[in-house]
């Protein structure tokens, strides 16, 4: 799949048809061809409306909190021995991730295009809450499509957007997982096209979503390189992020791809191992497909059927991967790797006890490979990896691994 | 385009009548009960079938064809074996239009060459794929239709007459106009919202437009085919399916004469469209 040239910048995707390389494209029904063709235009004005952007960095500073901290990680730094390590810490926004960083954008979207409804799909209930957040804020009606086995397991963020005024829908379908709620939030923006936007949650789907959310989520990625700058006078030597749909990775890489000493590391989701079906791993394991209006790495089968993934980490649990992860890594830009289930649970608890910080399982992911990476660095090397979300959500799941009571 | 639609179109009009276009989801609930359900489609009075491709993921149905796909795949239903049931239908049926519609990803991973040359080989005349607007032309519609295949394109409310003419473009075959909130409705369709639909369309193209709109009853069926080419019946062909299965889902006793039955009555219905219309 290497028919991609190599380009002068990395950052210059997509191109007008929405593709990253092969990757991306807009693969919808004729229904929504319009609405991701008004989007498309809405999105080019809004990106150089000096009034948009000063609204978007506004909200980013007093309702989001940012700039996130670029924290060194002292103690851990010291138990590895290796490289420095650095954590951008976009736990600590508001709604505990960097999910409400695409949200406060789309909104404002939603806003100008003069929509009167959100919709949005969840997997583990983050970027659910965060939609629900600001629908809140900004006083629209919005409902979140959630699998059920998802609803079931991830109960207390079911119950946070329930507080905050959102229609949480069980989606039976299917296995009941995130794929199957992205499925029904497009069979509703199909029936609803008049007056429904659809607030996707990664940084997949057609053209223009994978751009308009990785410009969302790129603030990541600029702060973190204006503070190491600020903090060390250099560049990192590597900037390491895990990938499930890939908001967050892209969001802290993307600033990152045209500095040439800077090497990209995203971590996927390896499951109970690539042998089997057990896993989330697109790029390690899949191949090339078309899914939810983009061409993408996937998990499917001979037939091209698309298969349900597996990860302790629900945020991680989707069968594809973002378009633009997928061109990184046929071009050699970026590298990704497997993390397991287990691993990502060690690393949990590591960071928890050594820097008091209870990490998602999804960052965990990304720590476990820093464990695995930092020692075999020199100790004047840096790594700054993308913190992005706290660990609150998980701790039930956690606990029922590790054989506690709550 | 293929001769077989042409051949099909042109006698209709000649009978002065509207086509009966049937959907029905290859491999659903098994191979051998599908091959009998799509043989006996044009006894019942299906002038033009259109042979669903099954897909984990088809984000623009609703559940009844949902359901009907993942029957289909848990029976073994792969594309290679749609592809099968339409040759074999081929061997008996050398007039009745094939139109084979589903979504792109398992014909881009058998790859595009190759599906084109078996779909050639089964004898199928047309594709509807639901993801590829034409946006996507290069993908599978151009070389489909340097093939000879007929490409049919979905006309939707959304579709406005500034995108009409990049819809039919490279559309051959029909143009299949589809209401978006057809999937689940019930209530009698609003036929002069449909002739206004479709005469829309025919002011940009000369092809035939067959429309889909939920269609349930003859009356239905009548109702439309007064205003259009073509009435398509799926979701209830396929919800007759699931109706006559056993407990575990297994083919029924009567599971194939009963969807012969609907389609029969539905038949009379398109059958006398266009006495409505003379009237």
């Amino acid at each position: 799949m290497n028919q991609t040239p190599i380009p002068n910048s990395f950052r210059s995707g997509p191109d007008e048809d929405g593709r990253f390389g092969i990757f991306g494209g807009r693969f919808v029904a004729e229904t929504l061809m319009p609405l991701i063709l008004e989007l498309q235009g809405e999105w080019e004005k809004a990106k150089n409306d000096p009034a948009f952007q000063a609204e978007l960095a506004d909200l980013g500073t007093h309702y989001i909190g940012r700039p996130s901290p670029l924290y060194f990680a002292e103690r851990l730094t010291e138990h590895l021995g290796g490289a420095k390590i650095y954590f951008k810490r976009e736990e600590l926004n508001h709604t505990g991730s960097h999910k409400i960083n695409n949200c406060i954008g789309q909104i404002l979207l939603a806003k100008r295009m003069g929509k009167t409804r959100i919709i949005a799909e969840t997997g583990a209930g983050q970027h659910g809450v965060a939609s629900a957040t600001v629908a809140a804020r900004f006083g629209f009606p919005c409902v979140v499509y959630m699998g059920a086995t998802d609803v079931e397991r991830q109960a207390p963020n079911v119950f946070r957007m329930k507080l905050l005024g959102a229609e949480v829908i069980p989606v039976t379908a299917g296995n009941g997982t995130l794929k199957d709620a992205m499925n029904e939030a497009l069979r509703d923006w199909v029936t609803n096209v008049d007056d429904t936007y659809y607030l996707i949650g990664t940084a997949a789907g057609p053209h223009p979503y994978p751009e308009l959310v990785r410009d969302f989520q790129s603030v990541i990625g600029k702060e973190a390189r204006e503070q190491i700058l600020a903090v060390e006078g250099r560049l990192p030597d590597m900037v390491i992020a895990a990938v499930g749909g890939g908001s967050n990775a892209i969001g802290i890489f993307h600033p990152f791809l045209d500095d040439e000493g800077v090497q990209i590391v995203g971590v996927e989701a390896g499951g109970r191992g690539l042998q089997g079906v057990e896993h989330c791993a697109s790029i390690t394991a899949g191949s090339p497909g078309v899914l939810h209006g983009n061409r993408t790495y996937l998990l499917q089968d001979h037939d091209g059927q698309i298969l349900e993934g597996h990860s302790v980490s629900a945020g991680l649990d989707y069968p594809g991967i973002g378009p633009e992860h997928s061109y990184l890594h046929d071009i050699g830009r970026a590298e990704y790797v497997p993390i397991m289930d287990q691993e990502a649970l060690d690393a949990f608890q590591v960071l928890t006890r050594l820097e008091g910080i209870i990490p998602a399982l999804e960052p965990s992911h990304a720590l476990a490979e820093v464990i695995k990476r930092a020692p075999k660095m020199r100790k004047d090397q840096i790594i700054v990896m993308n913190l992005s979300g706290r660990g609150d959500k998980d701790i039930f799941t956690v606990a029922k691994i590790l054989g506690m009571d709550m | 385009m293929t001769a077989r639609m042409d051949k099909r179109f042109a006698a209709l009009k000649a009978e002065g009548r509207p086509a009966l276009v049937t959907y029905f989801m290859g491999g659903d609930p098994d191979f051998e009960t599908s091959l009998g359900i799509m043989k006996a489609l044009p006894g019942a009075g299906s002038d033009i079938i259109e042979l669903g491709m099954p897909f984990s993921d088809p984000m623009a149905d609703g559940p009844v064809i949902q359901m009907a796909g993942q029957r289909a795949l848990k029976a073994g239903q792969t594309l290679g074996k749609t592809l099968e049931l339409a040759a074999k239908f081929r061997e008996t049926d050398s007039d009745t239009p094939i139109v084979m519609m589903g979504y792109y990803n398992p014909i881009y991973v058998y790859g595009v060459d190759k599906f084109l040359d078996d779909v050639l080989a089964a004898g199928i005349d047309g594709l509807i794929i639901v993801d590829l607007p034409p946006e996507m032309d290069d993908e599978l519609c151009i070389p489909a239709l340097a093939k000879g295949i007929n490409f049919i394109r979905l006309a939707t409310p959304t579709t406005d007459d500034k995108r009409l003419p990049a819809v039919l473009k490279n559309t051959s075959g029909f143009v299949y106009y589809v209401s978006m909130t057809g999937i689940t409705g019930s209530a009698l369709p609003d036929t002069t919202k449909i002739s206004g639909a479709v005469e829309r369309i025919k002011g940009h193209t000369d092809l035939p437009v067959c429309v889909g709109f939920g269609v349930k009853t003859a009356d239905h069926a009548k109702a439309i085919g007064a205003a259009a080419d073509g009435v398509v019946v799926g979701t209830a062909i396929v919800a007759q399916i699931a109706g006559s299965l056993t407990k575990d889902g297994k083919a029924g006793p009567d599971t194939i004469a009963s969807v012969a039955t609907l389609v029969k009555g539905l038949s009379t219905g398109v059958r006398a469209a266009r006495l409505v219309a003379a009237e």
